[in-house]
């Protein structure tokens, strides 16, 4: 299974229904494809929009529906629009229930950076600090190392997105959680040792007890 | 509130003007006036906007003709003459989080001096802000924004300049239309009074100054 794949499926499995859920560009806007049945979750664009559905048909698209990347989106049955105020208003104000953010590092207390990279990659924050300051849970769905590097840092060497720590990482390799500010590894991809990924991680893993293979 | 053709409408824009332009991605962009503003060659303008598209969409066509001294947005992401510009110093760049530009904008046009928001605490977002703590929790003070010309797409308006907005191309319209000294709006299809009904309005006429003519 492609790396994308896994952890848009394990993340897919936190889904509850009636949740109100934003899904950021990239490996998040997977998740959306493996919605497990029986569970129904409102998705949120930022651009003003809830009940977000699959890219529409050919034919079927409409210039003023689209997605916060300016792409075509389907909008469900029960939808509504608004703006932007009332959009951040949703995030920044707890209404929103869970969040999937990309990752560009998180540190040992589960502190993203994922908005820039200084000199090389500007293209401002957008929503994500609100996202990740506001949404009640926040994951990240991220690969777990860069160019065979670790992206869980010590500390981020990046401009953090919020001190505000994020509740679970889940990576190709492992599920990670920060409960105590401490990162902890709670489950691994079936056929990844724990080894592997320790040594994929920099911070240090806290691991106890047997840990279960991720459910996908 | 008078209507007017797009090129009455460019012109009153000076060089040098602050504009708060609509569109998210170019959704719900005032297309019409962003291509008139580029024929008649504004210099040294301020764009306060969400993001500023792509190069050839929206507010793109401006950044592409080098008509922007300052940009105030959330998003460059998708535009790389933006970057460019930015990274040469043609162009200065803020870029505030989507969630406080928007509040810093409501915040203008509602008449309050400023917002205090959890985002940006301890980021790089609060250098040279003052942190306010309420309650036991930490804010910035995040203060307001006006521009001299709001310039708004609606799907429909009437004649008298009730607005009524499309799907996902509503984002910050209604926002900039309270915020700025004038507003212009462009609309998709002008209607009859009445035709948009008192509680369908999301933007009052009281609020705006120019309606542009359709073809």
């Amino acid at each position: 299974m492609e790396a994308q794949t896994i952890i848009a499926k394990r993340i897919a499995r936190e889904l509850q229904s009636g949740m109100l859920v934003n899904l950021g560009i990239g490996i998040p806007t997977l998740v959306a494809s493996y919605v497990p049945d029986g569970i129904d979750v409102y998705f949120q664009s930022e651009n003003g929009l809830i009940g977000t559905g699959p890219i529409p048909e050919d034919g079927t698209m409409h210039p003023t529906l689209t997605d916060a990347g300016g792409r075509p989106v389907s909008a469900l049955p029960g939808a509504c629009t608004f703006d932007s105020a009332m959009s951040f208003g949703l995030i920044r104000g707890g209404h929103v229930d869970m969040t999937v953010l990309g990752g560009l590092q998180v540190d040992a207390q589960g502190r993203l950076a994922n908005w820039m990279i200084p000199g090389k990659m500007v293209p401002g924050m957008g929503g994500a600090m609100d996202l990740v300051t506001g949404a009640k849970r926040v994951i990240v769905a991220m690969q777990h190392t860069a160019k065979g590097k670790p992206k869980i840092l010590d500390q981020c060497t990046l401009p953090l997105t919020s001190v505000r720590p994020v509740d679970l990482v889940v990576t190709e390799l492992a599920v990670i959680g920060f409960p105590e500010g401490q990162a902890t590894l709670l489950e691994k991809a079936p056929g990844v040792s724990i080894e592997d990924i320790v040594n994929a991680t920099e911070a240090r893993l806290a691991v106890s007890g047997t840990i279960p293979d991720m459910p996908i | 509130m008078k209507t007017i053709p797009v090129e009455r409408a460019a012109a009153l824009i000076p060089d040098g003007a602050s504009l708060m332009i609509g569109g998210f991605m170019g959704i719900g962009t005032p297309e019409r006036l962003i291509d008139e503003l580029v024929r008649q060659g504004k210099r040294n303008l301020t764009v306060i906007a969400n993001d500023t598209a792509a190069p050839g969409r929206g507010i793109g066509k401006l950044i592409s003709a080098g008509m922007v001294g300052r940009t105030i947005a959330s998003h460059i992401g998708l535009n790389p003459e933006t970057q460019q510009q930015m990274l040469a110093g043609k162009m200065a760049v803020d870029l505030v989080p989507q969630g406080t530009l928007i509040e810093r904008i409501r915040a203008g046009g509602h008449g309050l001096g400023g917002v205090l928001t959890p985002t940006g605490v301890g980021t790089v977002v609060e250098e040279g802000k003052r942190r306010i703590d309420v309650d036991g929790k930490s804010y910035l003070l995040e203060t307001a924004l006006r521009a001299d010309f709001a310039l708004v797409n609606a799907f429909l308006a009437d004649y008298r300049g009730n607005l009524y907005y499309a799907l996902t191309a509503r984002n910050f319209n209604p926002v900039i239309a309270m915020a700025a000294d004038t507003v212009i709006v462009t609309a998709d299809n002008i209607v009859p009074v009445g035709v948009i009904a008192p509680d369908h309005v999301v933007t009052p006429a009281a609020l705006i100054d120019y309606l542009v003519t359709n073809p």
